[in-house]
């Protein structure tokens, strides 16, 4: 998966679950102020992305920090890199 | 009797097989139209029989917006739906919602049993919670209709969900209404509702009072008090009516609809399943007496009825023996099949916005009078009539029995 097939991936699965707009997709998006999302929301985007790219994320893997819609799109090509390292 | 406040009903709202809204509610009964239909789906449950519900179509549940909706399995949306009716009939602001002086009570049967099913199917496949939302515990906590209501409403008064199956409606009604007469309340949101699910269908047909006879002419069942009944047909809605005290109602210049002039709930001890004709008796007189009504007062009986060949007819020995023969007696389950816990608060507002238009709906498919249901006076078709005050029974498993009497406003 190149990282813009992996952004494309993320931002579907979010605006599938959330109703987003997809014009408000952007890097610089905050997922609180500017998405809409809560706390509960945010639980439910790790069931999310875990179902969309078939990894766990695990506590201390960094989901407390994002901020940002450009934040979720680094985490999870980061994640994803650091596995496909392992397997490598 | 302790002083109490009068209690009026200010506001009305429905989501019922025939759609959203009291009018469609009241139209489709007038017209005597069945709202029954075949559920092929029904098939995928091992050994069941019945293969006919009333389901509410036409409700799109995007209208409310995703934050509120995450927590709300569809008998939520109905309720919501219907609460937001009977507010605006009411003519109630966000301010009045929220200023402490509305409460709710909404119940339904169980919380959502499809997010229960999808739940556990899913848990089952590996035991792990890893994949559970956290909207998941909001559609099926007990009281999840009256807290998405309140949510959805801002409505900060108390809350509660009463959970007596086909009593609930009933039941929320006359909790409400004796909190408001009690001066706890001044206005309270109140009623049932239920969404269908295979598994309440099986629930009836397991203990044989599920029909099934009539599974390739949906229209021609339930047949409430009919000599080929053979069962209830289950079908979901939700029913929910803003009650308010007469001098908060009267301060707002708020249109009265009808007053609510007493209500009376007893349980039956005698069989969790079987209803004692006595014990039904027994409830519609103390309503009676909670009103300060004589049952000759009494212009009409809106029945539980629900098609079952023991219940009709403990019901109507029930009616006989503290009416007598001359009240007529119809359910409306003939029509829109059995709403469960939205049952005796949609019930309601169909017999009140009936009375307020003078009419009086027969009970559908009720052709030939079974004689053990005899005794009471089944109106044939739809009439005009007046009436002046109406009582409605709701009898649920359990051995819950509620009765309210309602009063045409103005009425001294």
């Amino acid at each position: 998966m190149t990282d813009q097939e992996i952004i494309e991936l993320i931002n579907s699965s979010l605006i599938e679950e959330f109703e987003l707009e997809a014009e408000r997709m952007t890097p610089d998006a905050h997922i609180y102020q500017d998405l809409g999302l809560d706390s509960l929301d945010i639980v439910d985007m790790v069931v999310v992305l875990e179902n969309a790219f078939k990894f766990k994320i695990r506590e201390g893997d960094g989901v407390r920090d994002i901020r940002t819609l450009g934040d979720i799109h680094r985490f999870v090509i980061e994640k994803k890199r650091a596995l496909e390292g392992r397997t490598a | 009797m302790a002083m109490k406040n009068r209690v009026v009903i200010t506001g009305l709202g429905a989501v019922s097989p025939y759609g959203r809204g009291t009018d469609a509610l009241v139209e489709g009964l007038l017209q005597g139209r069945s709202a029954v239909r075949t559920m092929p789906e029904l098939a995928r449950v091992g050994g069941m029989r019945p293969r006919l519900a009333a389901t509410v179509l036409g409700i799109d549940p995007k209208e409310i917006p995703r934050k509120l909706r995450r927590s709300m399995s569809p008998m939520s949306v109905f309720a919501v739906l219907a609460a937001q009716e009977a507010v605006a009939q009411g003519g109630l602001s966000t301010f009045h919602c929220g200023d402490g002086r509305l409460g709710v009570a909404i119940g339904s049967t169980v919380g959502s049993t499809q997010a229960i099913e999808d739940f556990f199917r899913d848990f089952f496949t590996d035991n792990s919670l890893e994949r559970m939302k956290t909207t998941l515990f909001f559609q099926i906590m007990n009281h999840t209709v009256a807290a998405n209501v309140v949510q959805a409403l801002e409505i900060s008064g108390r809350l509660l969900a009463p959970a007596s199956a086909c009593s609930t409606g009933c039941q929320a009604v006359g909790y409400g209404f004796e909190m408001i007469a009690a001066g706890r309340q001044e206005m309270m949101l109140c009623g049932g509702a239920d969404e269908f699910h295979p598994l309440t269908v099986a629930t009836f047909d397991i203990m044989n009072a599920a029909s099934f006879a009539f599974n390739e002419e949906p229209s021609r069942s339930p047949r409430p008090f009919d000599r080929d009944r053979d069962g209830m047909v289950c079908s979901e809605g939700a029913g929910v009516v803003l009650l308010e005290s007469l001098p908060s109602a009267l301060a707002r210049g708020a249109s009265i609809l009808g007053e609510v002039a007493g209500f009376a709930t007893v349980s039956d001890t005698g069989n969790i399943a079987h209803p004692d004709p006595k014990v039904m008796a027994r409830c519609m007189e103390l309503a009676l007496a909670d009103a300060g009504v004589e049952p000759e007062q009494v212009d009409y009986v809106n029945a539980h009825a629900t098609g079952t060949q023991q219940g009709d007819q403990a019901e109507c020995e029930a009616v006989v023996a503290v009416f007598g023969g001359s009240v007529p007696v119809s359910s409306y389950k003939g029509h829109i099949g059995h709403t469960m816990a939205a049952s005796g608060s949609l019930e309601l507002i169909a017999a009140l916005e009936l009375m307020n238009r003078q009419r009086l709906v027969p009970t559908l498919n009720l052709k030939n009078i079974d004689p053990l249901c005899g005794g009471v006076r089944h109106p044939e078709a739809v009439s005009a009539s007046s009436i002046a005050v109406f009582v409605k029974n709701s009898f649920a498993l359990g051995g819950v029995n509620s009765t309210l009497v309602v009063r045409r406003y103005p009425n001294d």
